[in-house]
Protein backbone atom coordinates (compact mmCIF):
# COMPACT_ATOMS: atom_id res chain seq x y z
CA UNK A 1 0.00 0.00 0.00
CA UNK A 2 1.60 3.24 -1.09
CA UNK A 3 1.08 5.70 1.73
CA UNK A 4 2.79 8.75 0.27
CA UNK A 5 1.60 11.61 -1.87
CA UNK A 6 2.01 11.60 -5.63
CA UNK A 7 1.73 15.02 -7.18
CA UNK A 8 0.57 15.77 -10.69
CA UNK A 9 3.89 17.41 -11.45
CA UNK A 10 5.78 15.46 -14.09
CA UNK A 11 9.47 14.84 -13.36
CA UNK A 12 10.45 12.61 -16.29
CA UNK A 13 8.81 12.36 -19.68
CA UNK A 14 9.86 9.58 -22.03
CA UNK A 15 8.62 9.82 -25.60
CA UNK A 16 9.05 7.00 -28.13
CA UNK A 17 12.46 6.06 -26.72
CA UNK A 18 14.44 3.64 -28.88
CA UNK A 19 17.83 2.11 -28.30
CA UNK A 20 19.77 -0.31 -30.48
CA UNK A 21 23.16 -1.91 -29.89
CA UNK A 22 24.31 -2.40 -33.46
CA UNK A 23 21.62 -4.50 -35.12
CA UNK A 24 20.10 -5.49 -31.79
CA UNK A 25 17.15 -3.19 -31.08
CA UNK A 26 16.69 -3.40 -27.33
CA UNK A 27 14.14 -0.63 -26.74
CA UNK A 28 11.53 -0.42 -29.46
CA UNK A 29 9.57 2.67 -28.52
CA UNK A 30 8.96 3.44 -24.85
CA UNK A 31 6.55 6.18 -23.85
CA UNK A 32 5.72 6.97 -20.24
CA UNK A 33 6.13 9.62 -17.57
CA UNK A 34 7.03 9.75 -13.89
CA UNK A 35 5.48 12.17 -11.40
CA UNK A 36 7.00 13.88 -8.40
CA UNK A 37 6.87 11.62 -5.36
CA UNK A 38 5.94 8.59 -7.39
CA UNK A 39 7.51 5.16 -6.90
CA UNK A 40 7.62 3.26 -10.19
CA UNK A 41 8.78 -0.34 -10.28
CA UNK A 42 9.88 -1.92 -13.54
CA UNK A 43 9.59 -5.68 -13.78
CA UNK A 44 10.18 -8.06 -16.66
CA UNK A 45 12.27 -10.98 -17.84
CA UNK A 46 16.03 -10.84 -18.09
CA UNK A 47 17.19 -9.18 -21.29
CA UNK A 48 13.92 -7.33 -21.84
CA UNK A 49 15.70 -3.95 -21.75
CA UNK A 50 14.93 -2.78 -18.19
CA UNK A 51 18.49 -1.72 -17.39
CA UNK A 52 18.92 -0.11 -20.78
CA UNK A 53 15.72 1.89 -20.23
CA UNK A 54 16.89 3.09 -16.83
CA UNK A 55 20.35 3.96 -18.14
CA UNK A 56 18.88 5.96 -20.99
CA UNK A 57 17.25 8.25 -18.41
CA UNK A 58 20.60 9.63 -17.24
CA UNK A 59 22.33 8.98 -20.53
CA UNK A 60 24.68 6.26 -19.33
CA UNK A 61 23.36 4.82 -22.59
CA UNK A 62 22.86 7.18 -25.50
CA UNK A 63 19.35 6.61 -26.91
CA UNK A 64 19.14 5.93 -30.63
CA UNK A 65 16.03 8.06 -31.00
CA UNK A 66 13.17 9.51 -28.99
CA UNK A 67 13.00 12.10 -26.29
CA UNK A 68 13.75 12.08 -22.56
CA UNK A 69 12.91 15.19 -20.54
CA UNK A 70 14.00 15.43 -16.91
CA UNK A 71 12.66 18.31 -14.83
CA UNK A 72 12.04 20.35 -17.94
CA UNK A 73 15.50 19.70 -19.41
CA UNK A 74 15.64 17.64 -22.57
CA UNK A 75 18.58 15.34 -21.87
CA UNK A 76 18.44 13.86 -25.38
CA UNK A 77 19.28 17.31 -26.75
CA UNK A 78 22.98 17.08 -27.75
CA UNK A 79 23.66 20.49 -26.18
CA UNK A 80 22.22 19.55 -22.80
CA UNK A 81 24.57 19.83 -19.80
CA UNK A 82 24.13 16.22 -18.76
CA UNK A 83 26.49 16.45 -15.76
CA UNK A 84 24.16 18.99 -14.19
CA UNK A 85 21.12 16.77 -14.74
CA UNK A 86 22.95 13.71 -13.38
CA UNK A 87 23.96 15.54 -10.21
CA UNK A 88 20.26 15.86 -9.34
CA UNK A 89 19.52 12.25 -10.18
CA UNK A 90 20.80 9.55 -7.84
CA UNK A 91 21.64 6.15 -9.25
CA UNK A 92 22.10 2.86 -7.42
CA UNK A 93 23.69 -0.06 -9.26
CA UNK A 94 23.25 -3.78 -8.97
CA UNK A 95 27.00 -4.16 -8.23
CA UNK A 96 27.07 -1.17 -5.77
CA UNK A 97 30.09 0.38 -7.56
CA UNK A 98 31.40 2.05 -4.43
CA UNK A 99 34.82 3.65 -4.86
CA UNK A 100 37.10 1.07 -3.23
CA UNK A 101 40.03 3.47 -2.70
CA UNK A 102 37.92 5.88 -0.62
CA UNK A 103 36.49 5.50 2.86
CA UNK A 104 32.73 5.29 3.32
CA UNK A 105 32.63 8.94 4.32
CA UNK A 106 34.76 10.04 1.35
CA UNK A 107 32.54 8.01 -0.98
CA UNK A 108 29.69 10.21 0.21
CA UNK A 109 31.57 13.52 0.01
CA UNK A 110 33.68 13.30 -3.14
CA UNK A 111 30.93 14.31 -5.56
CA UNK A 112 29.63 16.99 -3.22
CA UNK A 113 33.09 18.55 -3.12
CA UNK A 114 34.06 18.12 -6.79
CA UNK A 115 30.67 18.67 -8.42
CA UNK A 116 28.61 20.74 -5.98
CA UNK A 117 31.69 22.64 -4.74
CA UNK A 118 30.51 22.25 -1.15
CA UNK A 119 33.15 22.84 1.48
CA UNK A 120 34.45 19.81 3.30
CA UNK A 121 32.67 20.40 6.61
CA UNK A 122 29.29 20.87 4.95
CA UNK A 123 29.81 17.83 2.76
CA UNK A 124 30.75 15.66 5.73
CA UNK A 125 27.75 16.83 7.69
CA UNK A 126 25.42 15.89 4.85
CA UNK A 127 27.24 12.59 4.33
CA UNK A 128 26.89 11.69 8.02
CA UNK A 129 23.22 12.51 8.15
CA UNK A 130 22.63 10.24 5.14
CA UNK A 131 24.80 7.47 6.57
CA UNK A 132 22.62 7.70 9.66
CA UNK A 133 19.55 7.41 7.45
CA UNK A 134 20.79 4.06 6.12
CA UNK A 135 21.94 2.96 9.58
CA UNK A 136 25.68 2.96 8.91
CA UNK A 137 27.00 6.03 10.68
CA UNK A 138 29.39 3.82 12.66
CA UNK A 139 31.06 2.65 9.43
CA UNK A 140 32.12 6.06 8.13
CA UNK A 141 35.84 5.27 8.50
CA UNK A 142 35.60 1.80 6.93
CA UNK A 143 36.54 1.02 3.35
CA UNK A 144 34.04 -0.65 1.01
CA UNK A 145 36.03 -3.88 0.93
CA UNK A 146 35.45 -4.30 4.67
CA UNK A 147 31.65 -4.19 4.38
CA UNK A 148 29.07 -6.84 3.53
CA UNK A 149 27.18 -6.53 0.26
CA UNK A 150 24.10 -5.23 2.02
CA UNK A 151 26.12 -2.59 3.85
CA UNK A 152 27.85 -1.58 0.62
CA UNK A 153 24.54 -1.12 -1.12
CA UNK A 154 23.23 1.03 1.75
CA UNK A 155 26.37 3.16 1.54
CA UNK A 156 25.76 3.46 -2.21
CA UNK A 157 22.28 4.75 -1.41
CA UNK A 158 23.71 7.21 1.12
CA UNK A 159 26.29 8.33 -1.46
CA UNK A 160 23.53 9.07 -3.95
CA UNK A 161 21.37 10.80 -1.31
CA UNK A 162 24.27 13.02 -0.25
CA UNK A 163 23.87 14.88 -3.55
CA UNK A 164 20.30 15.68 -2.45
CA UNK A 165 18.86 14.35 -5.69
CA UNK A 166 15.37 15.12 -6.91
CA UNK A 167 14.84 11.50 -7.90
CA UNK A 168 16.54 8.16 -7.52
CA UNK A 169 17.13 5.40 -10.06
CA UNK A 170 17.69 1.83 -8.80
CA UNK A 171 18.87 -0.98 -11.08
CA UNK A 172 18.12 -4.27 -9.35
CA UNK A 173 19.63 -3.04 -6.07
CA UNK A 174 19.18 -6.34 -4.25
CA UNK A 175 19.95 -8.86 -7.00
CA UNK A 176 23.63 -9.24 -6.08
CA UNK A 177 22.93 -9.71 -2.36
CA UNK A 178 22.81 -12.80 -0.21
CA UNK A 179 19.12 -13.42 0.66
CA UNK A 180 19.49 -12.52 4.33
CA UNK A 181 20.89 -9.07 3.42
CA UNK A 182 18.10 -8.10 1.03
CA UNK A 183 15.75 -7.00 3.81
CA UNK A 184 18.00 -4.23 5.15
CA UNK A 185 18.32 -2.62 1.73
CA UNK A 186 14.63 -2.89 0.98
CA UNK A 187 13.67 -1.34 4.30
CA UNK A 188 15.93 1.63 3.55
CA UNK A 189 14.15 1.97 0.21
CA UNK A 190 10.75 1.69 1.85
CA UNK A 191 11.69 4.48 4.21
CA UNK A 192 12.86 6.64 1.31
CA UNK A 193 9.57 6.04 -0.48
CA UNK A 194 7.56 6.97 2.58
CA UNK A 195 9.55 10.21 2.85
CA UNK A 196 8.27 11.14 -0.59
CA UNK A 197 11.33 10.45 -2.76
CA UNK A 198 10.62 9.97 -6.45
CA UNK A 199 11.91 6.51 -7.24
CA UNK A 200 12.34 4.49 -10.41
CA UNK A 201 13.20 0.93 -9.46
CA UNK A 202 14.08 -2.05 -11.64
CA UNK A 203 13.47 -5.03 -9.40
CA UNK A 204 12.58 -8.69 -9.11
CA UNK A 205 11.25 -8.19 -5.56
CA UNK A 206 7.55 -8.61 -6.21
CA UNK A 207 6.57 -8.05 -2.58
CA UNK A 208 8.38 -4.72 -2.59
CA UNK A 209 6.74 -3.72 -5.87
CA UNK A 210 3.32 -4.71 -4.61
CA UNK A 211 3.65 -2.89 -1.28
CA UNK A 212 5.59 0.23 -2.20
CA UNK A 213 5.06 1.02 -5.86
CA UNK A 214 2.45 3.50 -7.00
CA UNK A 215 2.80 2.05 -10.47
CA UNK A 216 4.30 -1.10 -11.92
CA UNK A 217 5.64 -1.28 -15.47
CA UNK A 218 5.97 -4.71 -17.05
CA UNK A 219 8.50 -4.76 -19.87
CA UNK A 220 9.14 -7.51 -22.37
CA UNK A 221 10.97 -7.58 -25.68
CA UNK A 222 11.75 -3.86 -25.65
CA UNK A 223 8.20 -2.70 -25.09
CA UNK A 224 6.08 -1.70 -22.12
CA UNK A 225 3.54 -4.50 -22.24
CA UNK A 226 1.45 -3.41 -19.31
CA UNK A 227 1.55 -0.69 -16.66
CA UNK A 228 -0.67 0.38 -13.83
CA UNK A 229 -1.35 0.04 -10.12
CA UNK A 230 0.45 -2.97 -8.59
CA UNK A 231 -2.88 -4.51 -7.64
CA UNK A 232 -3.70 -4.52 -11.34
CA UNK A 233 -0.40 -5.52 -12.94
CA UNK A 234 0.74 -7.99 -10.28
CA UNK A 235 -2.59 -8.89 -8.72
CA UNK A 236 -4.64 -9.17 -11.90
CA UNK A 237 -2.43 -9.05 -15.01
CA UNK A 238 -4.27 -8.55 -18.29
CA UNK A 239 -1.66 -9.89 -20.69
CA UNK A 240 -0.64 -13.49 -21.14
CA UNK A 241 3.06 -12.50 -21.16
CA UNK A 242 2.72 -10.74 -17.82
CA UNK A 243 0.91 -13.72 -16.36
CA UNK A 244 3.56 -16.13 -17.64
CA UNK A 245 6.35 -13.98 -16.23
CA UNK A 246 4.72 -13.57 -12.82
CA UNK A 247 3.99 -17.26 -12.73
CA UNK A 248 7.67 -18.04 -13.25
CA UNK A 249 8.81 -15.49 -10.69
CA UNK A 250 6.27 -16.30 -7.99
CA UNK A 251 6.43 -20.10 -8.45
CA UNK A 252 10.03 -20.63 -9.47
CA UNK A 253 10.05 -24.32 -8.54
CA UNK A 254 6.92 -25.41 -10.38
CA UNK A 255 7.55 -26.96 -13.79
CA UNK A 256 5.44 -28.34 -16.59
CA UNK A 257 3.39 -25.18 -17.05
CA UNK A 258 5.26 -24.06 -20.11
CA UNK A 259 3.02 -24.19 -23.10
CA UNK A 260 0.95 -22.17 -25.50
CA UNK A 261 2.06 -18.57 -25.67
CA UNK A 262 4.79 -19.26 -23.20
CA UNK A 263 6.54 -21.41 -25.79
CA UNK A 264 6.48 -18.56 -28.25
CA UNK A 265 8.07 -16.44 -25.53
CA UNK A 266 10.81 -18.98 -24.94
CA UNK A 267 11.59 -19.19 -28.64
CA UNK A 268 11.83 -15.46 -29.01
CA UNK A 269 14.29 -15.26 -26.17
CA UNK A 270 16.44 -18.04 -27.51
CA UNK A 271 17.13 -16.07 -30.63
CA UNK A 272 18.56 -13.18 -28.64
CA UNK A 273 22.32 -12.91 -28.56
CA UNK A 274 24.01 -12.68 -25.17
CA UNK A 275 21.07 -13.87 -23.14
CA UNK A 276 23.46 -14.58 -20.27
CA UNK A 277 22.38 -12.96 -17.02
CA UNK A 278 20.96 -9.56 -17.70
CA UNK A 279 23.76 -8.31 -19.89
CA UNK A 280 24.66 -5.63 -17.39
CA UNK A 281 27.99 -4.21 -18.48
CA UNK A 282 28.67 -2.84 -15.02
CA UNK A 283 29.38 -6.39 -13.88
CA UNK A 284 32.49 -6.74 -16.03
CA UNK A 285 35.35 -7.97 -13.91
CA UNK A 286 38.74 -6.28 -14.06
CA UNK A 287 41.58 -7.82 -15.97
CA UNK A 288 44.45 -9.62 -14.32
CA UNK A 289 46.89 -6.96 -13.20
CA UNK A 290 49.55 -9.59 -12.64
CA UNK A 291 50.27 -9.64 -16.36
CA UNK A 292 50.83 -5.91 -16.73
CA UNK A 293 54.28 -4.55 -17.47
CA UNK A 294 57.54 -5.99 -18.78
CA UNK A 295 59.46 -8.36 -16.56
CA UNK A 296 62.80 -7.51 -15.03
CA UNK B 1 47.27 -67.02 -15.48
CA UNK B 2 48.75 -64.33 -17.63
CA UNK B 3 48.50 -61.21 -15.52
CA UNK B 4 51.67 -59.17 -15.87
CA UNK B 5 51.74 -57.91 -12.34
CA UNK B 6 51.68 -61.41 -10.94
CA UNK B 7 54.75 -62.48 -12.93
CA UNK B 8 57.30 -63.49 -10.28
CA UNK B 9 60.29 -63.21 -12.64
CA UNK B 10 59.96 -59.41 -13.25
CA UNK B 11 61.69 -57.06 -10.80
CA UNK B 12 59.35 -55.66 -8.12
CA UNK B 13 58.36 -52.12 -9.18
CA UNK B 14 59.15 -49.28 -6.80
CA UNK B 15 56.33 -47.22 -5.43
CA UNK B 16 56.18 -43.66 -6.86
CA UNK B 17 57.21 -42.27 -3.49
CA UNK B 18 60.34 -44.43 -3.34
CA UNK B 19 61.26 -43.53 -6.92
CA UNK B 20 60.95 -39.80 -6.23
CA UNK B 21 63.14 -40.24 -3.16
CA UNK B 22 65.89 -41.92 -5.20
CA UNK B 23 65.77 -39.22 -7.84
CA UNK B 24 66.27 -36.62 -5.14
CA UNK B 25 69.31 -38.45 -3.73
CA UNK B 26 70.80 -38.66 -7.22
CA UNK B 27 70.39 -34.90 -7.67
CA UNK B 28 72.08 -34.14 -4.35
CA UNK B 29 74.94 -36.47 -5.30
CA UNK B 30 75.56 -34.70 -8.64
CA UNK B 31 75.49 -31.32 -6.94
CA UNK B 32 77.97 -32.46 -4.32
CA UNK B 33 80.43 -33.88 -6.87
CA UNK B 34 80.36 -30.74 -9.02
CA UNK B 35 80.94 -28.54 -5.97
CA UNK B 36 83.90 -30.60 -4.78
CA UNK B 37 85.46 -30.57 -8.26
CA UNK B 38 85.04 -26.80 -8.59
CA UNK B 39 86.56 -26.12 -5.20
CA UNK B 40 89.53 -28.43 -5.70
CA UNK B 41 90.32 -27.26 -9.24
CA UNK B 42 89.91 -23.51 -8.84
CA UNK B 43 92.92 -21.29 -8.24
CA UNK B 44 91.58 -19.47 -5.22
CA UNK B 45 94.34 -16.95 -4.74
CA UNK B 46 94.04 -15.86 -8.37
CA UNK B 47 90.25 -15.56 -8.11
CA UNK B 48 90.63 -13.45 -5.02
CA UNK B 49 93.23 -11.16 -6.58
CA UNK B 50 91.06 -10.59 -9.67
CA UNK B 51 87.64 -10.13 -8.04
CA UNK B 52 88.29 -9.19 -4.42
CA UNK B 53 91.71 -7.50 -4.21
CA UNK B 54 92.13 -5.72 -0.90
CA UNK B 55 93.79 -2.50 -2.09
CA UNK B 56 91.32 -2.25 -4.99
CA UNK B 57 88.42 -2.58 -2.59
CA UNK B 58 89.91 0.22 -0.55
CA UNK B 59 90.51 2.45 -3.56
CA UNK B 60 87.03 1.91 -4.97
CA UNK B 61 85.31 2.60 -1.66
CA UNK B 62 87.25 5.76 -0.91
CA UNK B 63 87.72 7.49 -4.28
CA UNK B 64 84.12 8.46 -4.88
CA UNK B 65 81.75 5.54 -4.49
CA UNK B 66 79.16 7.53 -2.50
CA UNK B 67 79.02 10.12 -5.26
CA UNK B 68 78.59 7.45 -7.94
CA UNK B 69 75.93 5.72 -5.86
CA UNK B 70 74.11 9.02 -5.44
CA UNK B 71 74.35 9.73 -9.17
CA UNK B 72 72.83 6.36 -10.08
CA UNK B 73 69.90 7.12 -7.80
CA UNK B 74 69.47 10.69 -9.03
CA UNK B 75 69.63 9.65 -12.70
CA UNK B 76 67.12 6.87 -12.09
CA UNK B 77 64.62 8.82 -10.01
CA UNK B 78 64.64 11.82 -12.35
CA UNK B 79 64.09 9.58 -15.35
CA UNK B 80 61.35 7.69 -13.49
CA UNK B 81 59.42 10.86 -12.63
CA UNK B 82 59.81 12.26 -16.14
CA UNK B 83 58.82 8.89 -17.65
CA UNK B 84 55.83 8.55 -15.32
CA UNK B 85 54.40 11.96 -16.24
CA UNK B 86 55.01 11.44 -19.95
CA UNK B 87 53.82 7.83 -19.73
CA UNK B 88 50.54 8.86 -18.07
CA UNK B 89 49.99 11.43 -20.80
CA UNK B 90 50.70 8.83 -23.49
CA UNK B 91 48.38 6.30 -21.82
CA UNK B 92 45.53 8.83 -21.73
CA UNK B 93 46.27 9.75 -25.35
CA UNK B 94 46.12 6.07 -26.35
CA UNK B 95 42.68 5.83 -24.77
CA UNK B 96 41.50 9.16 -26.18
CA UNK B 97 38.50 9.38 -28.47
CA UNK B 98 40.49 11.76 -30.67
CA UNK B 99 42.08 9.64 -33.41
CA UNK B 100 45.30 11.63 -33.98
CA UNK B 101 46.14 11.48 -30.24
CA UNK B 102 45.86 7.71 -30.39
CA UNK B 103 48.05 7.53 -33.48
CA UNK B 104 50.73 9.80 -32.03
CA UNK B 105 50.85 7.85 -28.77
CA UNK B 106 50.92 4.48 -30.53
CA UNK B 107 53.71 5.60 -32.86
CA UNK B 108 55.73 6.97 -29.97
CA UNK B 109 55.31 3.83 -27.88
CA UNK B 110 56.14 1.44 -30.71
CA UNK B 111 59.12 3.57 -31.75
CA UNK B 112 60.79 3.77 -28.37
CA UNK B 113 59.98 0.20 -27.39
CA UNK B 114 61.46 -1.09 -30.63
CA UNK B 115 64.69 0.85 -30.26
CA UNK B 116 67.69 -0.23 -28.19
CA UNK B 117 67.97 2.28 -25.36
CA UNK B 118 71.66 2.69 -26.13
CA UNK B 119 70.82 4.19 -29.53
CA UNK B 120 68.83 6.89 -27.76
CA UNK B 121 71.79 7.60 -25.48
CA UNK B 122 74.22 7.82 -28.40
CA UNK B 123 71.84 10.24 -30.09
CA UNK B 124 71.61 12.38 -26.95
CA UNK B 125 75.39 12.35 -26.64
CA UNK B 126 75.60 13.82 -30.15
CA UNK B 127 72.72 16.29 -29.91
CA UNK B 128 74.71 19.25 -28.50
CA UNK B 129 77.24 18.80 -31.32
CA UNK B 130 74.65 18.34 -34.05
CA UNK B 131 72.56 21.32 -32.96
CA UNK B 132 75.03 24.07 -32.47
CA UNK B 133 74.42 25.90 -29.25
CA UNK B 134 71.77 23.50 -27.90
CA UNK B 135 71.92 23.43 -24.13
CA UNK B 136 69.99 20.83 -22.17
CA UNK B 137 69.28 22.19 -18.67
CA UNK B 138 70.79 20.58 -15.55
CA UNK B 139 73.52 18.97 -17.63
CA UNK B 140 74.41 16.16 -17.30
CA UNK B 141 71.37 15.22 -15.20
CA UNK B 142 68.86 16.74 -17.61
CA UNK B 143 70.31 14.80 -20.53
CA UNK B 144 70.10 11.50 -18.69
CA UNK B 145 66.64 12.18 -17.32
CA UNK B 146 65.29 12.95 -20.77
CA UNK B 147 67.07 10.14 -22.61
CA UNK B 148 66.21 7.49 -20.04
CA UNK B 149 62.76 8.96 -19.37
CA UNK B 150 61.78 9.00 -23.05
CA UNK B 151 62.42 5.27 -23.28
CA UNK B 152 60.90 4.47 -19.89
CA UNK B 153 57.77 6.46 -20.76
CA UNK B 154 57.01 4.15 -23.67
CA UNK B 155 56.99 1.10 -21.42
CA UNK B 156 55.23 2.83 -18.55
CA UNK B 157 52.51 4.12 -20.92
CA UNK B 158 51.55 0.55 -21.79
CA UNK B 159 51.54 -0.45 -18.12
CA UNK B 160 49.42 2.55 -17.14
CA UNK B 161 46.99 1.97 -20.00
CA UNK B 162 46.53 -1.64 -18.88
CA UNK B 163 45.97 -0.37 -15.32
CA UNK B 164 43.34 2.12 -16.43
CA UNK B 165 41.55 -0.58 -18.42
CA UNK B 166 41.64 -2.90 -15.40
CA UNK B 167 39.45 -0.46 -13.43
CA UNK B 168 35.89 -1.80 -13.75
CA UNK B 169 33.63 0.16 -16.04
CA UNK B 170 31.09 0.53 -13.24
CA UNK B 171 33.50 2.89 -11.47
CA UNK B 172 33.32 5.44 -14.26
CA UNK B 173 29.56 4.98 -14.50
CA UNK B 174 29.13 5.56 -10.78
CA UNK B 175 31.30 8.69 -10.96
CA UNK B 176 29.49 10.03 -14.01
CA UNK B 177 26.07 9.26 -12.50
CA UNK B 178 27.02 11.54 -9.59
CA UNK B 179 27.56 14.34 -12.09
CA UNK B 180 31.34 14.22 -12.38
CA UNK B 181 32.68 15.32 -15.76
CA UNK B 182 35.02 12.89 -17.55
CA UNK B 183 38.18 14.66 -16.39
CA UNK B 184 37.19 14.64 -12.72
CA UNK B 185 36.14 10.99 -12.91
CA UNK B 186 39.50 10.12 -14.46
CA UNK B 187 41.56 12.07 -11.92
CA UNK B 188 39.62 11.23 -8.75
CA UNK B 189 38.30 7.76 -9.43
CA UNK B 190 40.07 5.96 -12.27
CA UNK B 191 43.73 6.99 -11.96
CA UNK B 192 44.05 6.42 -8.19
CA UNK B 193 42.71 2.89 -8.64
CA UNK B 194 44.76 2.26 -11.77
CA UNK B 195 47.97 3.31 -10.04
CA UNK B 196 47.24 1.09 -7.12
CA UNK B 197 46.82 -1.86 -9.48
CA UNK B 198 50.05 -1.06 -11.31
CA UNK B 199 52.32 -0.20 -8.39
CA UNK B 200 54.07 -3.60 -8.66
CA UNK B 201 54.75 -3.40 -12.43
CA UNK B 202 55.77 0.25 -12.09
CA UNK B 203 58.25 -0.72 -9.39
CA UNK B 204 59.59 -3.33 -11.81
CA UNK B 205 59.98 -0.52 -14.30
CA UNK B 206 61.96 1.39 -11.69
CA UNK B 207 64.28 -1.60 -11.28
CA UNK B 208 64.82 -1.70 -15.04
CA UNK B 209 65.64 2.01 -15.00
CA UNK B 210 68.20 1.51 -12.24
CA UNK B 211 69.97 -0.96 -14.48
CA UNK B 212 69.50 1.09 -17.66
CA UNK B 213 71.03 4.13 -15.98
CA UNK B 214 74.35 2.34 -16.57
CA UNK B 215 74.00 3.28 -20.24
CA UNK B 216 75.14 6.72 -19.19
CA UNK B 217 78.67 5.45 -19.83
CA UNK B 218 78.07 6.30 -23.53
CA UNK B 219 77.88 10.01 -22.73
CA UNK B 220 80.99 12.06 -22.28
CA UNK B 221 80.78 12.94 -18.60
CA UNK B 222 83.09 14.59 -16.11
CA UNK B 223 84.13 12.43 -13.16
CA UNK B 224 81.58 14.27 -11.00
CA UNK B 225 78.81 12.88 -13.19
CA UNK B 226 79.96 9.25 -13.10
CA UNK B 227 77.45 6.73 -11.85
CA UNK B 228 78.23 3.27 -10.53
CA UNK B 229 79.08 1.51 -13.80
CA UNK B 230 81.18 4.27 -15.28
CA UNK B 231 82.92 4.84 -11.97
CA UNK B 232 83.71 1.17 -11.45
CA UNK B 233 84.80 0.74 -15.04
CA UNK B 234 87.21 3.69 -14.90
CA UNK B 235 89.09 2.28 -11.91
CA UNK B 236 88.90 -1.26 -13.30
CA UNK B 237 90.40 -0.12 -16.62
CA UNK B 238 93.35 1.73 -15.12
CA UNK B 239 94.22 -1.21 -12.86
CA UNK B 240 93.26 -4.12 -15.13
CA UNK B 241 91.31 -5.59 -12.22
CA UNK B 242 87.68 -6.55 -11.81
CA UNK B 243 87.28 -5.73 -8.13
CA UNK B 244 85.78 -2.23 -8.71
CA UNK B 245 83.13 -3.72 -11.02
CA UNK B 246 82.26 -6.34 -8.42
CA UNK B 247 81.70 -3.57 -5.92
CA UNK B 248 79.62 -1.58 -8.42
CA UNK B 249 77.54 -4.68 -9.10
CA UNK B 250 77.04 -5.21 -5.40
CA UNK B 251 75.78 -1.63 -5.10
CA UNK B 252 73.18 -2.27 -7.82
CA UNK B 253 71.95 -5.31 -5.93
CA UNK B 254 71.71 -3.16 -2.81
CA UNK B 255 69.14 -1.05 -4.67
CA UNK B 256 67.33 -3.64 -6.80
CA UNK B 257 66.95 -6.57 -4.41
CA UNK B 258 64.90 -4.68 -1.79
CA UNK B 259 62.74 -3.27 -4.60
CA UNK B 260 62.09 -6.78 -5.98
CA UNK B 261 61.19 -7.93 -2.51
CA UNK B 262 58.72 -5.06 -2.14
CA UNK B 263 57.18 -5.97 -5.51
CA UNK B 264 56.77 -9.59 -4.52
CA UNK B 265 55.17 -8.57 -1.23
CA UNK B 266 52.73 -6.21 -2.99
CA UNK B 267 51.80 -8.83 -5.57
CA UNK B 268 51.12 -11.39 -2.87
CA UNK B 269 48.91 -8.92 -1.02
CA UNK B 270 46.96 -7.98 -4.15
CA UNK B 271 46.43 -11.66 -4.90
CA UNK B 272 45.00 -12.15 -1.43
CA UNK B 273 42.67 -9.19 -1.80
CA UNK B 274 40.98 -10.54 -4.93
N1 LIG C 1 26.46 -2.24 -23.83
C1 LIG C 1 25.77 -3.16 -24.53
N2 LIG C 1 26.22 -3.56 -25.74
C2 LIG C 1 25.53 -4.47 -26.45
N3 LIG C 1 24.38 -5.04 -26.06
C3 LIG C 1 23.88 -4.68 -24.87
C4 LIG C 1 24.55 -3.72 -24.05
N4 LIG C 1 23.83 -3.56 -22.92
C5 LIG C 1 22.76 -4.36 -23.04
N5 LIG C 1 22.78 -5.04 -24.20
C6 LIG C 1 21.75 -6.01 -24.68
O1 LIG C 1 20.50 -5.42 -24.51
C7 LIG C 1 19.54 -6.38 -24.11
C8 LIG C 1 18.79 -5.87 -22.91
O2 LIG C 1 19.69 -5.74 -21.83
P1 LIG C 1 19.26 -5.11 -20.45
O3 LIG C 1 18.72 -3.75 -20.68
O4 LIG C 1 20.44 -5.23 -19.55
O5 LIG C 1 18.10 -6.08 -19.99
P2 LIG C 1 17.52 -6.32 -18.53
O6 LIG C 1 18.07 -5.29 -17.61
O7 LIG C 1 16.04 -6.22 -18.70
O8 LIG C 1 17.91 -7.70 -18.14
C9 LIG C 1 20.29 -7.66 -23.86
O9 LIG C 1 20.06 -8.52 -24.98
C10 LIG C 1 21.72 -7.26 -23.83
O10 LIG C 1 22.53 -8.25 -24.36
MG1 LIG D 1 19.38 -5.46 -15.88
Amino acid sequence: MATHQVSREVVITVDDLKKAFGQNEVLKGITTSIHRGEVVCVIGPSGSGKSTFLRCLNLLEQPTSGKVVVDGVEVTDPDCDIDKVRADMGMVFQQFNLFPHLSVLDNCTIAQVTVRKSNKAEAEKRARSNLERVGLLDKEAAFPGQLSGGQQQRVAIARALSMEPKLMLFDEPTSALDPELVGDVLSVMRKLASEGMTMFVVTHEMAFARDVADRVIFMDGGYIVEEGHPDEVIGNPQHQRTRAFLDRVLNPTSVGQIGGEDEAYAERHQSEPEADGDGDISTLSPGQPGQIGRST
Amino acid sequence: MSTVTADPSSKPRLSPRKRAQRMRWAQYAVLGIVTILAISMANWSQIQSVFFRGDMIHETLTQGLPNAFKNTIVYTLGAFVFGLVLGTMLALMRLSSVGPYRWIATTYIEFFRGLPAIVVFIAFGLLPLAFNGLVIPFDPYGTVWIALGLVGAAYMAETIRAGIQAVPKGQVEAARSLGMPTGTATRKIVLPQAFRIITPPLTNELILLVKDSSLVYILGLSAQGFELTKYGRAIANTNANLTPLVIAGFCYLLITLPLSMVVRRMEARQKKER
